[in-house]
């Protein structure tokens, strides 16, 4: 009810805003010379995410590119009608993280008719037409799996024993759940002595990732290696490990995507061995990529961010530059 | 045949068998061991991690005899976890058990306003319970959020740990505040009037009024009590690890509490209830999870296997079914025999 009344008046005050710039009477919103960028975000559900928010407001200001930002609160409609407000505003260039997959086609035609160059940032579209977007911004889940395996093959190149796996996978269906476990298989599934012993849905939170290892730690006596999608569930079923009196990070080695703070805490600590980085300060690259196309230089169709892998004895040094 | 006809006969027999398939698939499952001064196994994970839902559940149930229903609890579960948290991460002394208290405390508090609102709209303006207290479960994860301002809030606190993870006289903790909390409202409703006041507002409203019971402020109540048993259940929660999750704590466990109910033989329109049989559905419940992790049912069929086995619990619970097995109704036995060819299918 709440919400819906605030949507109701954040939408009123986007159109208010947007008929303020047609008073102007500036045509293209860009009256001082400024580069102006409409960047239309899911919402704030994570951690992951208002760091990459925060990004990508700080390195507008730095780069001089004036922000229009408008938050959707993880709802398609609000997203589109924002984009649609961006048309009207006449801005250089939109930038967006599609909620869903689908449903864009006729509100990127729309900025595709007004000239408008749109980027997508960490999630992709599914649409028939890639002339709708100029370039895809974002990480590459299945590289990310690949990584990981990459770090087990390496440290276990010098043994012939058996290393059995066990994998906490994110939310079912989710893009990153899927990907990450078919990155890692890829790998691992060159070599038979790696083998999954079990593989279970934690839904990317710290409660089920508790509970779904106490159950592993129960049911399976000889396990080596966790594999988990993302750090919240590594962090919940470290206290599992734990609490069935077993050290992580030494009796069972530990793996987990994403990079946030508390995972390098507990890097440091010794409880992870190796995080893989998915990075949300893409700001700096989007400000990159939207100076290009503003002065009408061609970008690349896919472009990755910058990402990168941390082993235990990196931990401590990396820990300060953490945002988030 | 006295032994088949007793109501928690059911729910018992489903709990065995869940134990038995995973006794079956994990030799040593029943096993309980010392570890580090405290019991550790599975089945004291079960009822470990089964306590929120136990909580929740009980409170549902009050809700339900009146003949109501909270949809609101999974958001009261995330609202009092967070201010707990966010309480105690500005504590200059994150340990100190003054202050682990009042967070407790706050948690509690706010409770009884979010319960007493719901009863506000059910019991003082008449709106019907599903709508109202769906207010609150799509407003409150919103305030959670507001709340721990989007993020997970860590907190490093020992003694809030002990709430949801520590251990007293080797057992878990959560478990004997879910005992506590249980023997209590099966001494509020069943060794005083309150639970006959409860079940004929539920049952008979008419004739509730009629004989003079004041249906108001008992149907109020029973939201605050809701209110408070899924705090504790998200004080629980939160405290287990040691973060408040304002997006996915306590999410769809008001369903799963409603499920409990009903697999404990309370029916959704009022009136008889019953706790013993809402707890074994929570453990149910939670052994049915606990199942699937270690039995590695792949999470794609996750849900449609919770299903067939709720399905399954339901259909041998249906009056018709239990007719057959009284063999008071013959001509009833018919279709009832047919449904369970499905079940077995």
């Amino acid at each position: 009810m709440l919400k819906k009344l605030l949507t109701t008046l954040a939408t009123a005050s986007l159109a208010l805003s947007a008929l303020a710039a047609c008073g102007d009477g500036g045509g293209d919103g860009s009256g001082d010379g400024k580069t102006v960028l409409g960047f239309a975000q899911v919402g704030a559900e994570s951690a992951w995410r208002t760091a990459n928010t925060t990004s990508i407001q700080e390195s507008a200001a730095a780069a001089g590119i004036e922000l229009k930002f408008s938050d959707a609160q993880q709802k398609q409609e609000n997203q589109i009608k924002a984009i649609r407000s961006f048309i009207q505003q006449r801005v250089d260039v939109i930038a967006f993280s599609p909620i869903v997959e689908t449903g864009w086609d006729t509100v990127l035609k729309e900025a595709k008719d007004a000239k408008i160059p749109v980027v997508l940032t960490d999630r992709a579209v599914d649409s028939a037409d890639d002339s709708l977007y100029v370039t895809f911004l974002g990480s590459d889940f299945v590289e990310e799996g690949r990584r990981a395996a990459n770090w087990l093959v390496e440290e276990y190149k010098d043994s012939d024993e058996t290393v059995n796996i066990v994998e906490l996978q994110g939310t079912t269906g989710s893009a990153p759940a899927i990907d990450r476990k078919t990155g890692f298989e890829e790998i691992t599934s060159a070599d038979p002595k790696f083998q999954t012993i079990a593989s279970q849905a934690a839904d990317f939170t710290r409660a089920k990732g508790k509970e779904v290892m106490q159950a592993f730690l129960s049911a399976n006596k000889d396990i080596d290696v966790l594999y988990a999608h993302n750090d919240d569930m590594a962090l919940g079923a470290i206290q599992a490990i734990e609490e069935a009196g077993l050290k992580p990070g030494e009796d069972i080695k530990i793996i987990s995507v994403d990079g946030v703070k508390d995972a390098f805490v507990a890097m440091t600590e010794g409880k992870i061995n190796v995080v893989v980085e998915c990075n949300p300060l893409l700001g700096p690259q989007l400000m990159d990529v939207v100076a290009k196309i503003a002065a009408g230089q061609p970008t690349e169709k896919r472009i990755l961010t910058e990402e990168g892998v941390f082993t235990m004895d990196q931990a401590a040094a990396e820990l300060p530059n953490r945002k988030y | 045949m006295s032994l088949l006809r007793h109501r928690l006969f059911w729910p018992l027999a489903v709990l065995a068998a869940l134990l038995a398939v995973n006794t079956a698939f994990t030799p040593g499952f029943l096993a309980i061991r010392v570890q580090d001064g405290h019991l550790y196994g599975s089945l004291i994970d079960i009822v470990r991690f089964g306590a929120p839902l136990i909580l929740v559940a009980l409170g549902m149930t009050l809700v339900i005899a009146t003949g109501g229903i909270d949809l609101s609890v999974g958001s009261v579960v995330a609202i009092a976890g967070a201010l707990a948290c966010e309480y105690i991460v500005d504590l200059p002394d994150q340990d100190d058990l003054a202050g682990v208290l009042t967070a407790i405390g706050i948690a509690l508090a706010a409770a009884v306003v979010l319960g007493a609102w719901n009863g506000l709209l059910v019991a003082g303006f008449g709106v019907q319970p599903i709508v109202a207290t769906l207010v609150l479960m799509v407003a409150g994860r919103g305030v959670a959020q507001l709340i721990t301002a989007g993020q997970n809030t860590s907190v490093t606190s020992p003694t809030f740990k002990v709430f949801g993870g520590g251990y007293w006289l080797t057992l878990p903790f959560p478990v004997l505040v879910a005992a506590a909390a249980f023997l209590l409202t099966a001494l509020l409703t069943r060794r005083t009037a309150l639970g006959l006041l409860l079940e004929s507002v539920g049952g008979n409203p008419a004739a509730g009024r009629l004989v003079g019971i004041r249906a108001r402020g008992l149907v109020a109540t029973v939201y605050i009590a809701a209110a408070l048993c899924a705090a504790i259940a998200g004080l629980m929660i939160s405290s287990n690890v040691s973060t408040a999750d304002g997006n996915n704590a306590g999410l769809w466990i008001e369903l799963d509490a409603i499920l409990a109910v009903v697999i404990g033989g309370t029916a959704l329109t009022g009136g008889r209830f019953h706790l013993t049989g809402t707890v074994l559905g929570a453990l149910i419940i939670q052994t049915l999870s606990t199942t699937i992790y270690t039995v590695g049912v792949p999470p794609e069929t996750t849900l449609v296997f919770k299903a067939v086995v709720v399905l399954a619990v339901c259909l041998i619970q249906s009056p018709r079914l239990r007719a057959k097995f009284r063999r008071r109704r013959p001509p009833a036995a018919a279709p009832a025999a047919a449904e369970k060819v499905e079940v077995t299918a």
